[in-house]
């Protein structure tokens, strides 16, 4: 019983229930929802990416650019000219960004390291350019307004509503995610990141793991996009920019590679942070930095998996 | 009959001829050993048997197919397997984890079952995990059946990629420098185990410089030197093989 | 040759060899410790920024241009040792954000000394136009090609005549042989660290009386550079310099011939497009990986 409540699957899935529930007890305001928002937000897209580059070992620099492609297609796909359902828009959106990233993945998976680095990082700028130059489309830098959400009917309305279409969001993705790294396709997954060649020689088609696993993720970005451009009721090409990928993969860096509720942990610290930092002004840029330095360089492994190793180390 | 038949093999690195027109056979249930000094070509051979390397020249057939230049995870599914003479461990993962991931083949990997944990999966996981502890205890490391791989010793790990590799049940295992750098006592029991596998029906194509194990466990032998073939025979024809005694006795 | 044609030349050539400068620091980077530094752009910054606030303080030119060069220099050996030295053994991208803490940290300091303001560093010699064969150019275009070419002889010579410049490039073909020969490794990162901030901080200055500087002017800057030393093969000094001058001549002739919205995006898609069939670049090595 004790064993099971101490594996992420249902301990921590059981944490974050708990955590999700009682939260809303000491919200005094819809500004309060609405950074929890940000923060589930910016969770279910951090756990998508701590996939492919935590698990899978893939380095991506440029995952918002699927994020604002899933935001900008569903603005668009739902606006006056189309007038499509959201869920629609949504799941087409999604479906054109996994081709997309099919479509990209056969050339920029072979490379490794810093060259991928580099080309993800190309191709999230090379979205955000477009969709920054297109105005005719996309109302260039100054944005598009987006069509309220509507699912079978039922459309939330008000932070409260939202904050829990957000958590049920995050908290499915949690558990899939669980599953699927506790699984024969996490564990080749994994074996891709531990030991590419000791994965091939076992029989692993590592290019279609990588494949799938880079597809998978864009797509759910794609959806977290779609959605929070619902949410917001606004876009601006920011979101697809290079600043906005930093941050999702810096949520998941100093969270913690390979650790689901690290990603989550990343996404609460990089979301609240600069709202406590605020007061400091001019200040703020600096000791964000400098937090983000230091973390790194104390914890290399990040927040989670670092402070997890440390409370074992106690308990035994 | 031949499981394995290479002709002609060459692989070049910049001028560097690792192995040159290389050709030989092995024999279904066998122990085949391969020797030669440091630099001789062994582990190259090896990569590429397992496809991890192209060849440059020459055809490999496989249980009569033509093989040569496929990728290692078709290699893998026909039936070759093997472990590496600098460890290839997934340091992320645990050690059973680790022998989990050699039995990949025998899995299926529906990714969309797999998030939904569906008791399919579920099913099978249980089986391959016990699978695993199984075979984990069978090379000598049923006490690390919990521990990250990255906790263990060199020795256990070694045995371990042993694991990983015989999870595939493959029909020949590619051991390349099991004992390096294992004590007196572990040498044996890697010797022991090698046996067991043999035993089992598995031909075993092994790269090893203990020559007291080589000589004592293998069928035959296959002497390289600078790539090339120096010698080919049973263990007793090569320890009276005039070239092979002027190579190693330092002539 | 057209004239609209040569002068999108000499413009991208000017542009092409910051570029190709900044590109020289990630390589030496990377050839001494395999890290890219996503700081180095903030090098670029403080070349200018730092220029400019020395001129403001009443400095001459050349005072305050040393005085720019040898602040970013400091800054450089500083982040080596206090941020990229204590993490070597660090994954990839957990280095990557450490750079990209440093430089936030940098930028941040900027902003708090040095405004948010755009700057334009007054011209070397004067903005009297020069006509070649129909094209203008300023003197500061000639500056830059002058500058650029001056500094990568030297920086060859260094490398290839010096004892330190070849102690850098045995520690980068193998760091283990060379501490065994007596090679200080850590002043080695050092001054690699050092050097790379020299290069990014001389180009930030010379381009900035053609192209305005600010606190945020290391970034897209940084980024190119990066795209220069990617492109030419990581840790290929050559491949960075050709890197960066196809580069800024790329995107001079598609923001002149196409559009200039599309100018940032040009390096970009270049690399794409080079990576899709060079894995490692222009002149990257390209052997087998060992098992
Ligand atoms: N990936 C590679 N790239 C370049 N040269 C290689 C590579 N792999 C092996 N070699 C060279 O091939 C030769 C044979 O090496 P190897 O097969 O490792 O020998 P052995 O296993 O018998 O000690 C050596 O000269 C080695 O340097
Ligand atoms: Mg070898």
């Amino acid at each position: 019983m004790f064993e099971k409540l101490n594996s992420p699957r249902t301990g921590g899935l059981l944490a974050l229930i708990l955590a999700v529930l009682i939260l809303p007890l000491f919200f005094q305001n819809t500004f309060h929802y609405d950074v929890a928002i940000h923060v589930a937000i910016s969770a279910t897209v951090a756990i998508s990416l701590n996939l492919l580059v935590g698990y899978a070992g893939q380095i991506s620099l440029g995952h918002a650019g699927f994020f604002g492609v899933g935001a900008y297609s569903s603005a668009i796909l739902t606006g006056w000219d189309f007038g499509w359902s959201p869920i629609t828009a949504m799941l087409v959106a999604s479906l054109a960004v996994g081709v997309l990233a099919l479509v990209v993945s056969g050339p920029i998976l072979r490379l490794k390291g810093h060259y991928l680095a580099m080309a993800t990082l190309g191709l999230g700028i090379i979205i955000a350019i477009v969709i920054t130059t297109e105005d005719w489309l996309t109302g260039g830098p100054d944005g598009l307004s987006v069509e309220p959400l509507t699912i079978f009917g039922l459309s939330p309305q008000g932070e409260a509503q939202w904050y829990w279409v957000f958590c049920v969001v995050l908290i499915a993705s949690v558990w899939l995610s669980l599953n699927l790294i506790d699984s024969p396709v996490g564990r080749a997954m994994r074996a891709v990141h531990g030991s590419e060649v000791a994965a091939q020689v076992a029989g692993v088609d590592t290019t279609y793991f990588k494949t799938l696993i880079f597809v998978m993720s864009a797509m759910f970005a794609s959806l977290m996009g779609s959605l929070s451009a619902h949410y917001s009721g606004f876009v601006t090409p920011d979101i697809a920019g290079f600043h906005h990928s930093i941050e999702l993969i810096t949520m998941v860096v100093l969270g913690g590679m390979a650790s689901v509720f690290g990603a989550i942990t990343g996404a609460v610290i990089l979301t609240l942070l600069p709202q406590m930092l605020t007061g400091l002004e001019d200040w703020e840029m600096v000791i964000f930095g400098l937090i983000l330095m230091l973390t790194m360089i104390f914890m290399p492994k990040g927040l989670v998996p670092t402070l997890l190793t440390k409370f074992r180390r106690g308990e035994a | 009959m031949s499981l394995l038949k290479v002709s002609g093999l060459t692989k070049t690195f910049g001028g560097v001829h690792a192995i040159e027109d290389l050709s030989f056979e092995i024999k279904k249930g066998t122990i085949h050993s391969v020797i030669g000094p440091n630099g001789a070509g062994k582990t190259t051979l090896f990569n590429l048997l397992t496809g991890v390397y192209t060849p440059t020249q020459g055809a490999v057939s496989f249980n009569g197919e033509s093989v040569s230049g496929k990728s290692p995870h078709y290699l893998a599914k026909r039936g070759m397997s093997r472990t590496f003479q600098n460890l290839q461990i997934c340091m992320n993962m645990s050690a059973v984890e680790n022998v989990m991931v050699g039995r990949h083949l025998h899995m299926s990997h529906n990714p969309i079952a797999a998030m939904l944990r569906l008791p399919s999966i579920t099913k099978q996981d249980k089986a391959c995990r016990e699978k695993a502890i199984e075979l984990m205890e069978f090379v000598g490391t049923g006490q690390y059946i919990k521990t990250n791989a990255d906790a263990m010793s060199y020795g256990a790990l070694k045995r371990l990629e042993i694991a990983r590799a015989l999870a595939a049940e493959p029909e020949i295992l590619l051991l390349d420098e099991p004992a390096a750098g294992l004590n007196g006592t572990e040498t044996a029991e890697v010797d022991e185990l090698i046996q067991k596998v043999a035993d089992s029906g598995v031909t075993v194509m092994l790269v090893e410089h203990d020559m007291k194990l080589v000589m004592n466990i293998s069928d035959y032998l296959l002497v390289l030197d600078y790539g090339k073939k120096l010698a080919e025979g049973t263990p007793e024809e090569i320890r009276n093989n005039p070239a092979v005694i002027a190579a190693y006795l330092g002539a | 040759m057209s004239v609209e044609f040569l002068q999108y030349l000499f413009s991208g050539v000017t542009i092409g060899a910051t570029y190709a400068l900044v590109g020289l620091g990630f390589a030496i980077i990377y050839n001494a410790s395999h890290v890219i530094n996503f700081a180095q752009g903030e090098f670029i910054m403080i070349g200018s920024m730092a220029t400019v606030s020395f001129l403001a303080m009443g400095m001459p030119m050349p005072v305050a241009i040393l005085l720019a060069v040898a602040l970013a220099v400091v800054t450089g050996m500083l982040l080596q040792k206090f941020a990229v030295a204590p993490a070597k053994n660090a994954d990839v991208v957990t280095i990557i954000i450490i750079t990209i803490g440093a430089s936030i940290l940098l930028r941040g300091l900027a902003q708090v000394f040095w405004g948010k303001s755009f700057h334009a560093l007054p011209a070397f010699s004067g903005n009297e136009p020069i006509n070649i064969a129909g094209a203008t150019i300023v003197p500061q275009n000639l500056w830059v090609l002058g500058v650029t070419l001056v500094i990568v002889a030297a920086v060859s010579w260094f490398f290839t005549k010096t004892i330190i410049g070849k102690a850098i490039l045995a520690t980068s073909h193998n760091a283990d042989a060379a501490k065994l020969v007596g090679i200080n490794t850590n002043m080695i990162l050092l001054f690699a660290f050092g050097l790379s901030a020299l290069l990014g901080a001389v180009a930030g200055i010379i381009v900035a009386p053609i192209t305005t500087t600010s606190y945020e002017v290391g970034i897209m800057l940084g980024l190119k550079g990066f795209v220069a030393a990617v492109l030419g093969g990581l840790g290929s000094g050559v491949g960075a310099i050709v890197g960066g001058l196809i580069l800024g001549i790329a995107e001079a002739m598609a923001a002149g011939y196409i559009s200039s919205d599309y100018k940032d995006a040009v390096p970009f898609v270049i690399i794409l497009f080079i990576l899709f069939f060079m894995p490692s670049g222009l002149f990257g090595s390209r052997g087998t990986e060992r098992v």
